[in-house]
């Protein structure tokens, strides 16, 4: 199994003026050759990712991840366009912002990717990216900010992101592009007339480096909505970026910290700081908030037929699955309802448990349940459910090193032969049957939670 | 010899009743790019099944309403193009390029060529500059406009041939409060309706902006699968009704003075301060509103809302 990590970490600023005028200001000069000294840090680390999660790219449908291989295009900032242009075409990894998004969606979140020509990348990216990567050496990701998010959605973005730098075993570089203290003048000013905007906006982010620089990254986190409140001025981002990195790094109080610079942008407090994972320190926490690893918060807005949450109440509860020799687990599929693992292999065999479009995190049953919790049938749509339960299937697969095209033998489950076969019998032609397992397909009485459909697999590795 | 100044100029003109400009209409234009991505123009690349009709509809209304109507240009102020310091003004002739929304590029990837009328954006600026607000104009070639500025200018009229005048939204209501913002684009709208009049043209202005601002967090498969919209809460349907019947019955005093709550409490998008300003350039009307739609896009309230000054000018 592959052990990615995170090989450093950084708070870079967002605004152009690192990029296009760092002559015009002393203090703009030297955040630039942080950036600079931070770009050498990131070669040496010999990182083959960098990871940025942007407050300038707000989202509303959940987090949007970049997609295209390589866009190219020419930003211009909405507020300081008279500095000039910026040039870009970065080289994005879109292979790991696709597993990413399918992680994201695994533990409950709202997410997808986003591939399109001249797509608008921020100027917080673009900035970072510009100067962190001059080369373009090194594939990078972007993740958008949502609007909406709070910790716990945050929190998991970035423990999703983690599952897949595991998963692929890169060494990664975790960034977040951000202001500390965000108040800008509101005026035009000459450049050597800028400086922090107020005496309290200087003092607390001089509190946030103090803690940054002591490595007590998961203190910043847990501060982030005083932090937001004190010198934060009201924009569509609070002060999240903090949650996401903190996560990244396993939620530390004992990384190795320091700051390269710190200085004003137009008011705005800016720093480049650098935290590596070496330990320092006892890394003892000042406060306590729960941990989380899915998102279970309220999404269901739209919720009708498609989004209708089975009352675990009433179902059969939920365990842990069973660790065994040989055993295979995974976050990325629904808890079993008994004592047993989500597979086990024997040899280059893998039999996997019988599986069902229940989906992880959430215990959402897409295409809706056959009943309510009194038992009232309900409409439901196989095909969906279908389509659920080959997702799980090669989640648990790959969770094992195969694949679903190594599948060879299903044995199918249906509730309602007569309504159901057709639909299923569609997906599976899409799915499975374009791999070409042997299969039989039995109609019973009732499965332990209200779904139509499950199936028994034995795949090979 | 006697030389007169720019400032006499002005009074001149102003004492000449035949040169003064005027404003022929105000509108409420909101811009959410599903209105776009639902007409299926040419100029933006994804293709849609309809969807919106309401506010569609609404659109055609207020185009039908207004086609007898003569002016010269359309003056928009954009809550998507978010300044913070100061209001900006879109300052060269022409823009041409492609705009994807970073929110929803799934439906609005519009290729768009506008022109802009420098002069005026500049008299506006400048009166500006003079009362005291920070001001700037963007002449940076390479600046895309943003998507709102071109949602509302193409449901508006989709002909594009009318040159524009583009203002930033100066957030200084998340540096302040509603109230200084309110005050700024009090402030705004007054700067704006003189510079019109000085100008000598004839013109529409409109404020591309929602109402009631809190959205689904959640996509349907089909975005213009219409089973799916409808208001997030019937608290924002409450104040959407409330600020719609203001307009309707020539209450907009009211509108300005419930602003405050308005905004807190429905999350609205006047938050950019263009209702405002709008309300400012027409001088706060006392005369009835055409409601020429009102809909929902993934959750957020919009009303499509005309002032005919055009029907209530002095004779």
């Amino acid at each position: 199994m592959s052990t990615g990590e995170i090989v450093e970490s950084f708070v870079v600023p967002v605004h152009p003026h690192t990029v296009l005028a760092p002559d015009q200001n002393e203090g703009w000069g030297k955040l630039r050759q942080a950036y600079d000294d931070a770009a050498q840090i990131i070669k040496d680390s010999e990182a083959d990712l960098l990871i940025i999660y942007s407050t300038t790219w707000p989202s509303i449908i959940g987090h949007q991840l970049i997609s295209d291989p390589n866009p190219e295009w020419v930003m211009v900032d909405h507020d300081f366009h008279e500095l000039g242009s910026i040039h870009y075409s970065f080289n994005i990894d879109a292979e790991f912002a696709a597993l990413w998004d399918a992680e994201s969606k695994a533990r409950g979140l709202q997410s997808r990717c986003v591939n399109y020509h001249g797509f608008p990348i921020d100027v917080g990216s673009v900035v970072a990216l510009t100067l962190l990567n001059p080369d373009n050496k090194i594939p990078a990701v972007i993740v958008s900010s949502n609007v909406y998010a709070d910790r716990s959605e945050t929190t998991v973005l970035a423990k999703a992101c983690k599952e897949v730098v595991r998963k692929t075993g890169r060494k990664a570089v975790a960034i977040t592009a951000m202001s500390l203290s965000n108040r800008m003048f509101t005026e035009h000013i000459e450049p050597e007339n800028d400086r922090i905007h107020s005496l309290k906006d200087d003092e607390w982010n001089q509190k946030i480096l103090e803690f940054l620089s002591a490595g007590r990254l998961e203190d910043v986190g847990q501060l982030s909505r005083t932090i937001q409140q004190q010198i934060r001025v009201q924009k569509v981002v609070n002060f999240k970026p903090m949650w996401w990195l903190s996560a990244m790094n396993d939620n530390r109080n004992d990384l190795t910290g320091k700051v390269l610079a710190y200085e004003a942008i137009h008011g705005a407090g800016c720093a480049v700081v650098n935290l590596n994972p070496a330990h320092s320190g006892f890394g003892d926490k000042e406060y306590d908030e729960d941990d989380v690893e899915v998102f279970s918060g309220e999404r269901g807005v739209l919720d009708t037929i498609n989004t209708v949450e089975t009352d675990q109440s009433d179902g059969p509860a939920l365990w842990e699955p069973t660790e065994a020799e040989g055993s295979v687990n995974t976050n990325s599929a629904p808890k079993p309802v008994g004592a047993y693992p989500h597979a086990r292999k024997v040899g280059d065999l893998l039999y996997l448990s019988g599986v069902g479009p229940r989906q992880p995190g959430t215990n959402e049953i897409p295409g809706g349940p056959i009943h309510d919790s009194n038992g009232n049938a309900l409409d439901y749509d196989i095909k969906a459910q279908t389509q659920a339960v080959v997702d799980n299937i090669a989640r648990i697969l790959e969770e094992a090193g195969s694949s679903i095209n190594n599948v060879l033998d299903v044995t199918s489950f249906l509730i309602d032969m007569d309504r159901d076969f057709k639909g299923y019998n569609e997906v599976w032609a899409e799915t499975l049957g374009k791999v070409g397992p042997t299969r039989t397909t039995l109609a019973i009485r009732a499965l332990p939670t209200p779904i139509a459909v499950e199936m028994k697999v034995i795949a090979s590795i | 010899m006697y030389i007169p100044s720019a400032y006499d100029i002005g009074n001149i003109l102003l004492a000449c009743n035949m040169a003064q400009g005027e404003i022929v209409a105000g509108c409420l234009a909101p811009h959410p790019p599903h209105l776009v991505y639902a007409e299926n123009p040419e100029q933006n690349e994804p293709v849609a099944e309809g969807g919106w009709e309401q506010l569609r509809w609404g659109y055609e209304r207020l185009r039908e309403s207004l086609k007898d109507v003569d002016y010269d240009a359309i003056v928009i102020l954009s809550p998507h193009w978010q300044t913070y310091v100061g209001t900006h003004f879109l300052g060269l002739e022409n823009f041409q390029s492609l705009s994807v929304d970073p929110v929803f590029p799934n439906l609005f990837r519009y290729h768009y060529d506008m022109n802009v009328d420098v002069d005026l954006a500049k008299q506006i600026h400048d009166k500006a500059h003079s009362a005291g607000l920070a001001v700037k104009m963007m002449t940076n070639p390479d600046f895309r406009v943003d998507y709102g500025t071109i949602t509302t200018g193409h449901m508006f009229r989709p002909e594009w041939d009318k040159p524009l005048v583009v203002i930033s939204s100066n957030r200084s209501r998340a540096y302040y409060s509603v109230e200084v913002m309110q005050e700024m684009m009090v402030e705004l709208g007054r700067v704006t309706r003189e510079a019109i009049i000085e100008s000598g043209k004839k013109v529409v202005v409109l404020a591309s902006n929602s109402l009631s601002h809190r959205h689904f967090t959640t996509e349907s498969e089909i975005p213009e699968d219409m089973s799916k919209e409808h208001i997030t809460s019937h608290a924002m349907h409450l104040w959407d009704m409330r600020i719609i019947d203001y307009m309707k019955t020539g209450q907009c005093q009211r509108i300005i003075d419930e602003m405050p709550e308005f905004t807190e409490q429905a999350i609205a998008e006047t938050d950019g301060g263009a209702f405002t300003w709008l309300l400012s350039t027409l001088e706060v009307p006392k005369y009835p509103a055409i409601l020429h739609g009102y809909g929902t896009i993934i959750g957020t309230g919009n009303a499509i809302v005309e002032w005919p000054v055009y029907r209530y000018k002095e004779a």
